[in-house]
């Protein structure tokens, strides 16, 4: 009863509550060596420290009371609060798309608990028309929770249950499927759904939230109603990720699964494509194609689930001077797939040779990205490149590394033939190699610069 | 008789007991039951801004910017699982934000695309001294808390705000008034514009250091309001750790009459318009129950009252708006009715349309205007239309189609709050001491934990620390003053300036007359201040470095009286070289002492008969000059 009662007080913040008998959500008047403080008492965040109560004031602000300075405090009343978003029955509006959002516990729409200073998504079709009621004008909505883990916490099962959840979705004849996901790994269910999800017939959008619902300029709200549009009514059948075009609230941008990154911790804008164009710029108004070959919408409900991925690779972040053993110890641990991630056009250094001659003798798959992100992997300039061909090192192409390290996972969950698995690595299903990189497709501004300076100055940030 | 607006107007003024503010007593504001308390901002001066690394107190110009980005801010669920008042109307206005970006002083912090970095210590510091100042309780641990704004002139669309002391107490000359808390928080943005949809703000001053003391409501009378607000000023600049000039201190003043409401006055400058401001708004409040009470004579079910309106659509606006009629049943002689002065109640309803319908100027007529722009036969077709009884009133608006289900419910809206009183609103000030409406009063309902900031705690040690190396009291040094004589009327002019320390150490280490150095920085500073155009590096210290050299040099010190203009216009000239500009010479006591037999004889010359204090005088005045500095002229009066 104590959790319920003292909600995340431990120690001895817990025990000044007990023997003065105040409960979370207790109005209280506590005598401190501070002076008086009155205020209702609220849960504490699990991580604090033991010393400290937290009171709401009358103000509306919350303080924190030392406990050391308390001489005496008690219950004056007791009031629990009783968070709930408003739900409303969201309308059902004929001739309107039908779309499905499947929940993944991102912060689509949400309000915050307490206890941990979390933030708790809303997620029912009700809730969401009561926080975004634009949302009506778009789709006829249905949701399913798939499953409630925050977006770092996505991994192999969920994708495999996500695929499963869209196959049974067309086949039951939706128009679109918007999946509300943490940003954090966004792309790379990007990718596995790319891969595990083949010759979709309608749109698949991965959409979250880089400022939380709870804020009021959060771009939650912007970002809902252009998914729940381009899985509605835009003819790209594609997995696709949709997120905020500029930092501004003016237009979103739809980009493939394969080929988009989070390229920012923070900024609304985080979402890149790279090496290659967006496919389409999406407003409430209009969605307008960028690229001009994509896969079409079709009538049939003839997808392909693939939901393999085998959990026996890794990726090797490689550094200057980096030990052979570092190779050896995943090799040893049973590592059946290595994406390395080398500098420039695709290097590690000569030390760590003898280790991938072992990984190669052993059968392992071993791919070569890159971290400059932008550009090909080309191991034939230099003789060490070369020689790490020799050495079983693939080279991947434009794959981002994330990307490849889905893909190999994935192919290694349906077969471990050598040949085949190449093959199937370096043959796209999407995009995730292209065949040429167009001249926009590497756009990194460099500020200070006065044109790009009266660029900024401009266009909406 | 026909009815007379502008009769209407002066009658229902007196009606409703107006007095101009110079005419008023304390009886009156008794009478309607005034009631006034404080919120005093006041930046702090840091190198930083609060919560990023940015420099603090760099301004730029409107249209001297980086870049420009756009938000829409959106209400969100309160804690409690409801949406706040002021979220809502904000909401109703569909604002598009523009905030302009100078890379100088915003960072991705300003515009919401970096979470906050830790407090500012040498912000919160600051704070705490004057929090223990004010006599505040010191929380244990400082939780930040987002406060809601959905104006815009935040880009997150909250501000983080905490509190660090409640319930204190602040001593003025005639009495005590309680303070309810004191909060650190980041200052908000600079409005540029606020066109129809669009409002543009700049960011340069988002996110200073700033704090809030809030009082209770305990002034009874405008002047009181003012002094309080003097007073919580003097403390804050006693730390000599605050910022000054314009715009680094503002307060919203929050007034009501009895019966009536809470209503905060935003934004007010300077302390000197808070009187005529408290006044009027106390008034308006008045007037508004009496109106109220008129309406409740007339209208029995005040649930079931509603407007009436009807698109006139054989009058076409240049602007391609719309145009409506509306018919307000029951108001006939209300719009005209007096609520400020120069003010009627038509203008309730009309800023009302202005703010949250966002139509733009001129949009609207009425038919009791006291300069009336339609004839009455034009109105009397008008009613015909409106199907309008005799003791209706009607207002013509113009609008953008969008904006017409707006402008039609805020004008309903308005009204329907006229049967209960005073609304809660926050209103904009004017030099000219009347205010208009600007948003719907915000609640306790708009607080939220800050999800990104971590609990600061405040350890007893370190509030002792910071208690033992605090400023005197502004009441003692108050008392202090007046003790060396130092006339009080130089007291608002030595604490707002923070003189009082140096005044004090210009006393204690040079061993001067204290009413004399207490005079003379109230008084000779001042005007000297006021009358000469101040070099950059000029600071006060500069004229207790002055005395120190006067007496260092034996000088008398009221040469100081020459001295300082040259030292205010040129602060980078030495004090000798100042004494040289106004024509000084160090001649020593009996050089000058040795002339008096000279002129006394000269003054003599050729004259039958000599006044002896017409010779004292002329000696005195052929002396003054050469003795100024040199002897003292007391003195040197005598021995003549
Ligand atoms: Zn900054």
């Amino acid at each position: 009863m104590d959790s319920d009662i003292f909600q995340g007080y431990k120690g001895d913040a817990l025990e000044v509550l007990k023997k003065y008998q105040v409960r979370v959500w207790g109005t209280t008047k506590v005598e401190t060596t501070r002076g008086t403080f009155e205020g209702t008492v609220l849960p504490r965040a699990e991580n604090d420290d033991d010393k400290h109560i937290v009171v709401k004031i009358i103000t509306g602000y919350n303080i924190g009371i030392d406990i050391r300075t308390i001489t005496t405090m008690e219950e004056t009343g007791y009031k629990k609060a009783n968070y709930k978003i408003p739900e409303k029955q969201f309308p059902f509006t004929p001739g309107l798309p039908s779309v499905k959002l499947f929940g993944t516990g991102g912060t689509i729409a949400s309000r915050l608990d307490y206890r941990t200073g979390a933030v708790i998504p809303a997620f029912s079709p009700g809730e969401l028309y009561g926080a975004v009621p634009e949302l009506a004008d778009i789709c006829n909505l249905d949701t399913e929770k798939v499953f409630a883990v925050f977006s770092e916490n996505m991994g192999p099962k969920q994708y495999m249950a996500l695929a499963k959840a869209i196959g049974k979705e067309i086949e039951n004849g939706i128009d679109g499927i918007v999946i509300g996901h943490g940003t954090d790994t966004l792309h790379h269910t990007g990718a596995a759904l790319t891969f595990m999800c083949q010759n979709l017939p309608v749109p698949v959008v991965l959409v979250g939230s880089q400022r939380s619902s709870d804020r009021p300029s959060s771009d939650a709200a912007l970002n809902l109603m252009h998914a729940m549009k381009a899985a509605g009514t835009s003819d790209i059948a594609e997995v696709m990720v949709c997120m905020f075009g500029p930092t501004s609230d003016e237009y979103g941008l739809l980009h493939k699964g394969t080929r988009v990154r989070k390229m920012h911790s923070s900024y609304r804008s985080t979402f890149r494509t790279i090496g290659d164009t967006p496919l389409a710029r999406i407003s409430r108004k209009e969605i307008n194609p960028i690229k001009q070959h994509y896969n079409k919408r079709r009538n049939d409900k003839e997808v392909k689930i693939l939901p393999y991925f085998s959990d026996k690779v890794t990726m090797l972040y490689y550094y200057p001077g980096m030990a052979a053993d570092t190779l050896d110890a995943l090799v040893e641990k049973g590592y059946k797939g290595i994406i390395f991630v080398g500098t420039g056009l695709g290097h590690v250094n000569k030390e760590l040779y003898p280790a991938i001659e072992r990984a190669q003798a052993k059968g392992v798959h071993m791919y070569m990205t890159l971290q400059t992100l932008w550009g090909y992997v080309h191991m034939f300039v230099y003789d060490t490149g070369r020689d790490m061909m020799a050495k079983g090192i693939i080279p991947a192409g434009n794959m981002l590394p994330e990307v490849a390290w889905v893909k190999l996972s994935w192919i290694l969950g349906q077969t471990e033939d050598p040949e085949k698995v190449k093959e199937m690595m370096l043959t796209p299903v999407n995009d995730e190699i292209t065949l040429r990189e167009p001249y926009n497709g590497y756009l990194v501004y460099q500020g200070g610069v006065p044109e790009v300076e009266d660029f900024i100055k401009d266009v909406h940030k | 008789m026909q009815f007379n607006p502008k009769q209407n107007y002066i009658q229902t003024r007196k009606n409703i007991g107006y007095v101009p503010r110079l005419e008023a007593s304390q009886k009156d504001y008794d009478r309607i039951g005034f009631m006034s308390g404080l919120e005093v901002h006041q930046q702090l001066l840091t190198k930083e801004k609060l919560f990023c690394h940015c420099p603090a107190g760099i301004y730029h110009k409107s249209d001297d910017y980086d870049a420009e980005l756009i938000r829409h801010m959106r209400p969100t669920l309160s804690e409690l699982g409801e949406y706040d008042g002021t979220a809502l109307m904000e909401f109703r206005t569909r604002k598009e934000i523009i905030y302009r970006i100078k890379n100088e002083n915003a960072c991705t912090y300003e515009v919401d695309d970096t979470p906050p970095f830790p407090i500012n210590r040498e912000a919160l510091e600051i704070a705490l001294e004057i929090s223990l100042l004010s006599k505040l309780n010191v929380v244990g641990e400082v939780h930040i808390t987002r406060k809601q704004y959905l104006d815009g002139s935040i880009p997150t669309g909250f501000q983080r705000t905490a509190i660090l002391g409640v319930e204190g107490e602040l001593e003025l000359p005639k009495k005590k008034v309680r303070l309810i808390q004191l909060s650190i928080e980041e200052d908000s943005c600079r409005e540029i514009s606020d066109i129809g949809h669009t409002r543009t703000y700049k960011t340069d001053r988002l996110g200073m250091p700033l704090i809030e003391t809030v009082t209770y409501p305990d002034f009874v009378n405008p002047e009181e309001v003012m002094e309080g607000c003097d007073y919580i000023r003097f403390l804050n600049r006693s730390t000599g750790k605050v910022r000054t000039g314009m715009g680094a201190g503002r307060q919203d003043v929050n007034v009501s009459c009895r019966g009536g409401s809470r209503v905060e006055i935003k934004g007010v400058a300077h302390s000197k318009w808070i009187p005529e401001l408290t006044h009027n708004e106390a008034f308006r409040q008045w007037a508004l129950l009496h109106i109220k009470d008129q309406l409740l004579k007339s209208i029995s079910e005040p649930k079931n009252w509603k407007i009436h309106s009807m698109e006139l659509s054989e009058l076409k606006d240049v602007n391609a708006e719309k145009i409506y009629a509306v018919n307000l049943p029951g108001f006939h002689g209300l719009l005209s009715h007096f609520t400020q002065p120069g003010k009627s109640f038509a203008d309730e309803i009309g800023d009302r349309l202005s703010v949250i319908a966002c139509l733009e100027q001129p949009f609207m007529m009425h038919s009791e205007m006291l300069e009336p722009v339609l004839g009455e036969e034009e109105w009397e077709s008008i009613r015909i239309s409106l199907d309008a009884a005799k003791e209706d009133a009607q207002i013509i608006f113009w609008a953008n189609e969008e904006d017409v289900k707006t402008a039609l419910e805020t004008i309903e809206e308005r009204c329907q709050m006229a049967f209960e009183g005073v609304p809660n609103e926050t209103r904009k000030s004017f030099v000219d001491g009347t205010t208009i409406f600007e948003r719907v009063l915000p609640g306790a309902d708009r607080m939220y934990p800050d999800t990104d900031s971590a609990p600061i705690p405040l350890e007893d040690e370190y509030i002792t620390r910071l208690a033992e190396n605090l400023p005197v009291d502004v009441i003692e040094n108050h008392k202090q003053l007046l003790d060396w004589g130092v006339s009080s009327e130089t007291f608002t002019y030595i604490f707002s300036k923070n003189l009082f320390p140096i005044i004090e150490k210009t006393i204690n280490t040079l061993k001067l007359d204290p009413k004399y150095i207490g005079m003379f920085f109230g008084l000779r500073l001042k005007f000297a201040e006021g009358q000469y155009k101040k070099g950059l590096e000029f600071n006060y210290n500069m004229v207790y470095a002055l005395f120190a050299w006067l007496v260092k040099s034996d000088i008398d010190i009221k040469l100081a009286e020459k001295m300082l203009p040259e030292l205010i216009q040129h602060p980078k000239m030495d004090f000798a070289s100042i004494l040289e500009t106004i024509g000084f010479k160090k001649i020593d006591r009996e050089s000058i002492l040795s002339k008096i037999p000279i002129l006394m004889n000269k003054f003599a010359e050729g004259k039958t008969e000599v006044n002896p204090i017409h010779q004292k005088n002329w000696v005195m005045g052929q002396l003054r000059n050469t003795a100024l500095g040199n002897i003292n002229l007391t003195e040197l009066s005598k021995t003549i």
